[in-house]
């Protein structure tokens, strides 16, 4: 079995104090320092939570439609490294699962507050639950396909999630909704005050190292779970392969 | 030409296996009925003809997703008898050929119940179209497909799970929930007439645009899935 190295070990702590350090200067920034928004409030500082955690729901599917891609790839070829892309497929579907969740409930909240209502069913939010959906059923296959066919299976239906998820960004585009329009590149009227940007990027960092960081943590937990398996198996054969005939 | 002859006797076989038997059909239309009857008696359309309009678009679909889901599940099944499907994993022809000719099978078997379905349903929902009916034309077969190429990439994908009844609906639904809309929306439009004719065709590209990307997409992975192991 592979052990994790002192190194290795540093580094993750490192990786983990890091991204507590900066989402603790992102909530100050976004809580303390930045103006209070002159229309919405003290609200509209769930902003600087909303839009970063939007964006990285968005990008972690990025990262498991490419795990599957490689895992199909290796399959034949490489079995091991197969694993290896395997596993950084569940841990981005289970970590998009997690961000788009905080995504939707932080939206409701501020939807709440801005909109007086919870819930509408406007094409950006049915996107959004929509991705949520597309990725619990990725783990519900996982979950209930029988073992030795699971990677395959989930890895081809990650390939049909993955192509929803630009009908997720286009939406806004192609449909007329009550969300706002984009803030960031859509067009002449789009983009925010100069004085909330130093939040807004330092939550987005903060929330993107901390997503890397349970990412790696997941993904080292499923490696170890797969390297266990193998052992067992070839204890399994080696112990058959001892009984005299 | 010749991947056109596989297809062709794919599909060829499918239809005579159903036509001996019929099970599917007959399942899907009485499904598709019995869905009908309790949501008239749920929102007893003919005293609110509008009302009837705004919801008979997204009633139709959902019967009609209900009941390919019934069938979907067992268009594979057939296949798995007497190790049928073994055979044709070493068929040499290619294995989307056998897709294919499932699925436009299965197309063709829940078109023919949306035309028995629509008459029933015009009468019993007292419906009258008041945007351009002719368009329904082309909605309907463009839904249907959306519906049946997923259902069969993933009735096939469930094939050797645990629970694979309830998990057909469960890949299928998210997936297909885009189609839905798009599906739904052009439907009630032409109902009700209320859409602009530039919306409705919107939503008709927006189909078009997803049964092509999916069908490539399940040509492409299908002999993965057949495959799987």
């Amino acid at each position: 079995m592979e052990q994790r190295t002192p190194t290795l070990r540093g580094v993750a702590w490192l990786w983990f104090g890091l991204s507590t350090a900066v989402l603790a200067i992102g909530f100050r920034q976004a809580i303390f320092l930045v103006p209070t928004d002159a229309a919405q409030g003290n609200v509209g500082r769930i902003f600087y939570y909303h839009v970063p955690i939007a964006m990285l729901s968005l990008i972690f599917p990025y990262i498991n439609f490419a795990a599957s891609l490689f895992y199909l790839y290796w399959r034949r070829r490489d079995p091991l490294k197969a694993l290896t892309a395997d596993a950084l497929a569940l841990t981005t579907a289970e970590v998009t699962v997690v961000y788009s969740s905080i995504c939707l409930l932080t939206g409701m909240l501020w939807g709440r507050a801005t909109w007086g209502i919870w819930w509408t069913w406007d094409p950006r939010l049915t996107s959004m639950l929509l991705l949520w959906l597309l990725y619990v059923s990725y783990l519900m296959l996982r979950r209930f396909s029988s073992t030795g066919q699971t990677h395959t299976l989930a890895a081809v239906l990650s390939v049909f999630a993955a192509v929803d998820v630009p009908i997720v960004y286009m939406s806004i585009r192609w449909w007329r909704t009550q969300h706002p329009a984009p803030v960031f590149g859509g067009g002449p009227d789009s983009g925010v005050d100069p004085s909330m940007l130093p939040a807004f990027y330092w939550n987005l960092a903060g929330w993107t190292l901390w997503g890397i960081c349970i990412v790696l943590f997941r993904f080292a937990l499923e490696r170890r779970r797969q390297l266990a398996e193998q052992e067992a198996a070839l204890q399994a054969i080696e112990a058959s392969l001892e009984i005299p005939q | 030409m010749n991947y056109l002859r596989h297809v062709l006797d794919h599909l060829r076989k499918d239809l005579r296996l159903e036509w001996r038997s019929r099970d599917s059909l007959n399942g899907m239309l009485f499904f598709s009925l019995l869905v009908v009857v309790v949501f008239g008696l749920a929102f007893d359309p003919t005293s609110y003809p509008t009302v009837a309009r705004q919801i008979s678009g997204g009633i139709l679909w959902v019967a009609l997703l209900f009941a390919s889901i019934t069938a979907l599940n067992q268009s594979w099944a057939r296949e798995q008898r007497n190790n049928v499907l073994e055979a044709q994993r070493m068929a040499p022809s290619p294995a989307s050929a056998l897709f294919l000719g499932k699925a436009i099978a299965n197309l063709l078997f829940v078109l023919v119940v949306e035309a028995v379905l629509a008459p029933i349903f015009i009468v019993f929902f007292n419906l009258h179209a008041l945007g351009s009916i002719w368009l329904l034309a082309l909605i309907m077969p463009l839904g249907t497909w959306a519906l049946v190429v997923n259902g069969t990439f993933f009735a096939a994908l469930g094939l050797r799970a645990r629970n694979r009844e309830l998990l057909l609906p469960l890949l299928l639904l998210p997936i297909s929930l885009p189609a839905l809309l798009a599906m739904v929306q052009a439907t009630t439009g032409v109902l009700t007439g209320d859409l602009d004719p530039i919306q409705i065709n919107t939503w008709i590209k927006q189909l078009l645009g997803y049964d092509i990307i999916f069908t490539t997409v399940c040509i492409l992975l299908f002999e993965t899935v057949l495959n799987a192991e």
